[in-house]
């Protein structure tokens, strides 16, 4: 059983957790994931780690309440416990010595991994441009943790009600356009933004790494369940990844396997929701 | 005088039409009076072939003396003095080619039936015994497990009874291995996996889940926090694809993902959480233990037609007899001498065909198996909507490639040697499918016990 000692709730439907796990705590680094299971009749769920304090023997979790499992992560509250709690799973972001200069995007709850990937790379001495993109100023999440690990922060809302309007592509473009020599883009968040990213990049030339997000059972590579294809081979991303070079990645195919089980995830939803009315 | 009946005693078992929708225990099991006239099939003799055949070494003909005198706690203690999990080995090991295989019995007729006497002495005394297992006398070391599939309980349960202080660690959230994500509920009730356990935490073993070593500890750190000797019984749990197209669309599925999401995570339960499709029509590719469980699940959800696909023939199909028998019974569909080609997918991605070819068996390969060979032109569409992919595993190579000095063959398999199970690192010993790839419960829990009482004579010479 793990404890929860601090839950914060950063906008309608991303909470932040901190969670006991001390062993989990010692080992993880940027890039890992956990997998949780809520009680005994529960799922197993991957969650990136957003952060760690191996002092205090805590990992940050940051989730957004998308289905069943999730929502019924988000009704605990701090001194409650988690049933499960596995990891540091998958291989570490690794980054290259010599790189100078990095754009670092994340789009929703993906800003929660794309946080620590800045906050690594900054302490590494790279100059970093943190490109943040959100639906609306309402969900804008981390912002003065962001702005703290990197050189440039730029928010962008699709509808224009907080800082700059547009996608986290047009920001990217117009950066590249401006005359920014990226030496590598780092690219968390939605599968279609992921996608769109490496197809700004890919003209230029500028390796674009990519956090992929499949369904997962395991997570320890005995499934391939998260079996995503990268360069026309198959990939396990709970072993192998997930940070995988996204120019190489066939987002289509992710993209649809994520559907497998969104009928059965919609009716599970609305069981929950029936449950409560009663 | 020795019951001289050519047949075993029969044992219960579900109807096949009934439980091709239930995922209950297919087998019921002997009675008393079954169990004790089954017992007095066996000549007692002297030199007791069936005890070389089984890989740990159960006492059979001494056991089934006392089944057959209506003693069957005495019957109980005789198995446990070599068998960790006898309610386990009565039910999953092949007694074909093990035990039962090498009794004299069967060069006329049926041989005894010893899997289903161990199983019916292990199912009683779990109702009717009486005696606390006895926590031995602590000997001060402590040895660590890793993995808790039957390899790792074995060797644990042993290392126990000698006085060890033993930590199994575990990666899932539930102790077992295939025990509990691999074989369904109706060949092995997850109910007796865990009394099995139950009474190894008895002896003093303690189990911790959630803990991948390779990633949240080292097998270096494991030494560093004191364990004198460690056992590596991590499984052969990664999954092979066959590589052919359309293997990335939705309802294909690995075995072990299939099974553990029936299995470890039941989702054929309403009250649990994790889904899984529902198909209509299921191709399973293989011909092993492993692809007549998910095709016997796969009925079991609700599929009209499921099919086995295997590329040579029966005869060569690795499954147990028993369970093809069993498979045949609930009306799942042998296509032998066929192999995938490729999956049709329809607009949304979902399987929509398996591409097949026929096979002919031609010459005899290194082997020693007729190696099939493609029938050119005799393609043809099975209409399916879910592929399982039964087709073999290998072991993970998150421990070799995290643990210095440990040296593995060029399958990933550990390197131990085949008495003690040492491997080429100093107090570390490997076995089960971590060192053979995959093969048989009975087989880890042998090698289980083999490496415990080499990692025994090593710390006490230590």
């Amino acid at each position: 059983m793990f404890e929860i000692v601090r839950k914060k709730q950063l906008n309608d439907s991303v909470v932040l957790m901190e969670v006991k796990a001390p062993f989990i705590a010692k080992k993880a680094q940027a890039g890992q994931f956990i997998i949780f299971r809520v009680d005994e009749q529960g799922e197993r769920i991957p969650l990136t780690i957003a952060d760690y304090d191996r002092e205090a023997g805590t990992i940050t979790i940051i989730f957004q309440t998308v289905g069943a499992s999730t929502k019924e992560l988000a009704e605990l509250n701090e001194g409650d416990f988690i049933k499960d709690f596995v990891g540091p799973l998958g291989v570490a972001s690794h980054f290259d010595e010599g790189i100078k200069k990095v754009a670092v995007v994340g789009g929703g709850v993906g800003c929660a991994i794309a946080y620590p990937q800045a906050k690594l790379l900054h302490s590494m001495g790279v100059s970093v441009d943190l490109i943040a993109g959100f639906r609306n100023k309402d969900i804008v999440i981390l912002e003065d943790e962001m702005r703290a690990v990197c050189d440039n922060l730029i928010i962008t809302t699709d509808d224009g009600s907080y800082a700059k309007k547009g996608f986290v592509t047009n920001a990217l473009q117009e950066q590249i356009d401006a005359g920014v020599n990226y030496d590598l883009v780092v690219a968390i968040g939605p599968i279609p933004m992921m996608k769109f990213v490496c197809k700004v990049t890919e003209p230029h030339g500028i390796k674009t790494i990519v956090s992929l997000n499949p369904i997962m059972i395991d997570g320890t590579g005995m499934c391939g369940g998260c079996r995503v294809t990268v360069d026309g081979q198959i990939k396990f991303a709970c072993v192998d990844g997930p940070d995988f070079d996204g120019h190489k990645v066939d987002f289509d195919e992710l993209m649809r396997r994520n559907s497998t089980y969104q009928k059965a995830e919609r009716e599970r939803g609305c069981r929950l929701l029936n449950q409560e009315v009663k | 005088m020795a019951n001289m009946s050519l047949e075993k005693v029969k044992m219960p078992e579900q109807d096949p039409n009934v439980r091709n929708k239930n995922f209950e225990e297919v087998a019921l099991g002997y009675d008393e009076i079954m169990a004790m006239e089954e017992a007095t099939r066996c000549l007692h003799c002297k030199n007791k072939p069936c005890v070389s055949g089984c890989p740990v070494n159960v006492r059979i003909p001494e056991f089934i003396e006392k089944v057959a005198a209506g003693d069957f706690a005495e019957a109980y203690r005789i198995i446990t003095s070599t068998n960790a999990l006898p309610a386990v080995c009565g039910r999953v090991c092949p007694q074909e080619s093990q035990c039962e295989g090498k009794c004299v019995r069967g060069i006329k007729g049926e041989p005894v039936a010893i899997g289903r006497l161990e199983r019916f002495v292990a199912d009683w005394y779990m109702k009717n015994g009486t005696d606390k297992t006895e926590k031995p006398q602590s000997n001060g070391k402590k040895a660590a497990v890793i993995g808790a599939g039957p390899a790792g309980l074995s060797c644990a349960g042993d290392l126990a009874r000698k006085g060890y202080q033993v930590t199994i660690f575990e990666a899932f959230h539930k102790a077992g291995g295939v025990l509990v994500y691999g074989i369904p509920e109706f060949r092995l009730p997850k109910k007796i996996v865990q009394k099995e356990i139950d009474k190894l935490s008895e002896l003093g073993v303690t189990v911790e889940t959630n803990m991948v070593i390779g990633k949240v500890l080292s097998v270096d750190e494991l030494f560093e926090m004191g364990y004198e000797a460690v056992f590596i019984g991590s499984g052969a749990g990664l999954p092979s694809f066959l590589g052919i197209e359309g293997e990335g669309y939705i309802g294909v599925y690995s075995a072990n993902e299939f099974l553990t999401r029936i299995n470890l995570m039941k989702a054929y339960l309403d009250e649990y959480d994790t889904p899984i499709r529902h198909a209509k029509a299921v191709a399973v590719v293989g011909g092993g233990n492993v692809a007549m469980d998910a095709a016997r699940s796969a009925k079991r959800l609700g599929a009209e037609h499921v099919y086995i696909v295997y590329r040579r023939s029966e005869a060569e199909m690795p499954a147990r007899a028993e369970e093809i028998h069993h498979a045949k019974e609930e009306g799942i569909e042998f296509l032998l001498l066929t192999n995938p080609t490729k999956v049709l997918g329809n607009e949304n991605s979902e399987v929509c065909g398996l591409e097949c070819v026929k096979m002919e068996l031609g010459e005899p390969d290194d082997s020693g198996r007729r190696r099939p060979q493609p029938i050119k032109g005799s393609e043809f569409v099975l209409d399916v909507d879910s592929v399982i992919m039964a087709v073999g595993t290998s072991p993970n190579p998150l421990l070799r490639t995290t643990t210095d000095g440990l040296e593995a063959n060029r399958r990933g398999c550990l390197v131990a040697d085949e008495e003690t199970m040492k491997t080429t690192r100093e107090g570390v010993y490997a076995g089960g499918d971590a060192v053979t790839g995959a093969a048989t419960v009975i087989l880890a829990m042998g090698a289980g016990k083999k490496a415990a009482a080499a990692i025994d004579e090593y710390l006490q010479n230590k």
